[in-house]
């Protein structure tokens, strides 16, 4: 359980993350804004409160893991992070830039925080299959986590990882889908329909919660479900709006990635702030 | 040899399928989820019963594509040039090389051209891969004029081939009327001293190159090669005989793309001078085109000198 004042110092991580992702991707002009403003509650929760990290040992062993599975989001897990303290809030300036330790998709030889390198949609899932996998082995009681997109679930790789973590009763990975129903050529239901995404993941397997992705109570009540769990992977499916928090974005059929000038993104941040 | 603005040659593509669906209702575009990116939206709106749109699963878009072609359709495979060549490559091997059937795997975001999109974007092994793949065909038009004539080009020819196109704008250097045949390269300028052979975005740096050495008395040979497979050998021969060195740009590795291929006809008929420019075997990163270009010495200086060492 989140306490009152948790939860209103989580709310408030949620809003600064929020507005250094924007100025992120508008120091630069253009970026993923749909798909990195729809994970911001759930990156929240994982650095400021569950995941046992620490900033000044980035790859301490043991640590909790994640995999940023849809990588086009690194721009809000790279303010995640420099909020955090695993590096100086300036990088941010450079996300995209020749010589950047902030390339445009996720690169764990450049970032330190960041545990694989994704951008190829619909391979991180194996990957946090092998992880924890690796962890057990090694006897560690940590946990591993991912997100994968809404669309990146098309990918016959998820369910083949899907089986994996089944048949091996990865019991300490716990999965989000970032169910914003939209991907790049439309809504999700237009482009492949996913369906009943709560029984395809149950039969393949794993546990599976639903909840409102932008309700960080919500999502730490499933956590803290999933981490009972004794013989099955975990998939907490999100209900989130692609490009939430920003008026100019949000649940825009062109918010995938998209031109943000100087002055929209000021408008949405004065809008952010107000809500401190 | 005139250099003007021009456009990215994905728009070319996009707008050649138009044009190619109005033709034949043969035509086919498999969508991976990146139509708006590819360029393929117009397409899918005017011919929605040519279209289809598999989500982002290039495997399966490939086996879709297989089997449409089965039937004597003619699918364009559409995704970015990693995931065309890496993603569903196995399958571009068994159910379309293989089997012979008519299917066009077209991709844009070839070589560094999605620059900032960092290197998981940028697709810089795949002329290398689809070379080592028999039945296969690779054309990597060099600007907007060309890309449009080889997609059409690519429609009519029976087989297997893949198209790689620039997600951002190159220099333009064809007119609108040229002509093109898949396997047989583009002579822009006649020489003596030295040939330089360009495949795809970057040659508007050899024509640049061309006009340096040229200012400085050199007499260069420029060559489009445009297909890298199957490679227009009798033009290598010609220039082998014609001039006294071979220098070649490409963006792409610098391993097995148009130096390697022009590599080994040099090599195996005894040759002349010769010299690589490309992709020195290291990923790209987040950063601008020229940026990333110049890194690995694709400079317009870098090709003078490299001639001028050479003679
Ligand atoms: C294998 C692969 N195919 C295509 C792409 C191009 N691409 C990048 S993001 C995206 C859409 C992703 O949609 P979704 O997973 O729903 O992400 P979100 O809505 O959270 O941005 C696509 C098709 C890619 N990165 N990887
Ligand atoms: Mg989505």
């Amino acid at each position: 359980m989140i306490t009152k004042t948790e939860l209103q110092k989580l709310n408030k991580e949620a809003n600064d993350i929020r507005i250094k992702t924007l100025e992120t991707i508008a120091h630069l002009g253009v970026g993923h804004v749909g798909g990195s403003l729809s994970v911001v509650e759930i990156l929240t929760l994982l650095y400021f409160k569950e995941m046992n990290i620490d900033p000044k040992n980035p790859k301490m062993i043991g640590r909790d893991l994640l995999v940023l599975s849809k990588g086009h989001s690194g721009p809000a897990l790279y303010s995640t992070l420099a909020l955090r303290g695993f590096f100086p809030l300036d990088w941010l300036k450079t996300l995209n830039k020749g010589g950047t330790n902030l390339p445009s998709h996720c690169d764990r030889t450049k970032t330190p925080g960041i545990d694989m390198t994704t951008g190829s949609l619909g391979q991180g899932l194996s990957a946090a299959c092998g992880m924890a996998l690796a962890c057990r082995i090694d006897n560690l009681d940590n946990y591993t986590f991912a997100i994968i997109g809404d669309g990146e679930t098309d990918e016959g790789q998820n369910w083949e990882a899907a089986m994996f973590a089944s048949q091996y009763k990865l019991n300490k990975l716990i999965a989000f889908t970032d169910y914003n129903k939209l991907q790049l050529d439309g809504t999700a239901e237009s482009v492949m329909d996913l369906g009943d995404i709560e029984g395809k993941w149950r039969t393949f397997g794993w546990n599976v919660y639903r909840c409102d992705g932008h309700d960080i109570a919500s999502i730490e009540s499933k956590i803290e479900l999933a981490k009972l769990s004794n013989n099955k992977p975990n998939m907490i499916i999100l209900d989130t709006v692609k490009g939430k928090g920003a008026a100019f974005a949000e649940n825009k059929l062109t918010n995938h990635n998209m031109v943000v000038s100087p002055e929209t993104a000021t408008e949405a941040i004065d809008e952010l702030k107000k809500e401190l | 040899m005139q250099i003007r603005d021009g456009k990215p040659t994905r728009e070319a593509y996009g707008k050649a399928m138009l044009e190619l669906a109005a033709n034949d209702s043969n035509i086919y575009v498999v969508d991976c989820d990146i139509g708006k990116s590819c360029k393929t939206v117009p397409f899918s709106q005017q011919f929605p019963n040519q279209h289809v749109n598999v989500g982002i699963a290039e495997q399966n878009a490939l086996g879709v594509g297989a089997g449409l072609a089965t039937t004597g359709k003619i699918p364009f495979v559409t995704t970015y040039a990693v995931f065309g060549s890496m993603r569903m490559l196995e399958q571009i091997r068994q159910e379309v090389c293989y089997p012979q059937l008519n299917v066009k795997i077209a991709c844009s975001h070839g070589g560094f051209t999605p620059a900032n999109d960092g290197a998981s974007h940028q697709g810089i092994e795949d002329i290398g891969i689809f070379r080592t793949i028999p039945n296969m065909t690779i054309v990597a038009p060099a600007d907007y004029e060309s890309a449009f004539e080889l997609v059409k080009a690519a429609a009519k020819y029976d087989g297997p081939v893949y198209l790689r196109f620039t997600r951002d704008a190159v220099p333009s250097i064809y007119k609108s009327d040229d002509k093109f045949e898949i396997g047989k390269a583009v002579e822009l300028n006649k020489g003596s001293d030295v040939t330089i052979i360009c495949t795809g975005d970057i040659l508007s740096k050899g024509v640049l190159a061309t006009q340096q050495l040229e200012k400085e008395g050199i007499s260069v040979k420029l060559l489009d090669m445009h297909t890298v497979k199957p490679l227009d050998k009798e033009a290598v021969l010609k220039a082998i005989k014609e001039t006294k060195a071979i220098v070649t740009v490409e963006d792409h590795n610098i391993i097995n793309g148009l130096g390697s291929a022009v590599a080994e006809v040099v090599a195996e008929t005894g040759g002349c001078k010769f010299k690589r420019i490309g992709i020195q075997d290291q990923f790209g990163e987040s950063a601008p085109y020229e940026h990333l270009l110049a890194k690995n010495g694709i400079t317009v200086e870098n090709i003078v000198d490299t001639c001028k060492k050479m003679l």
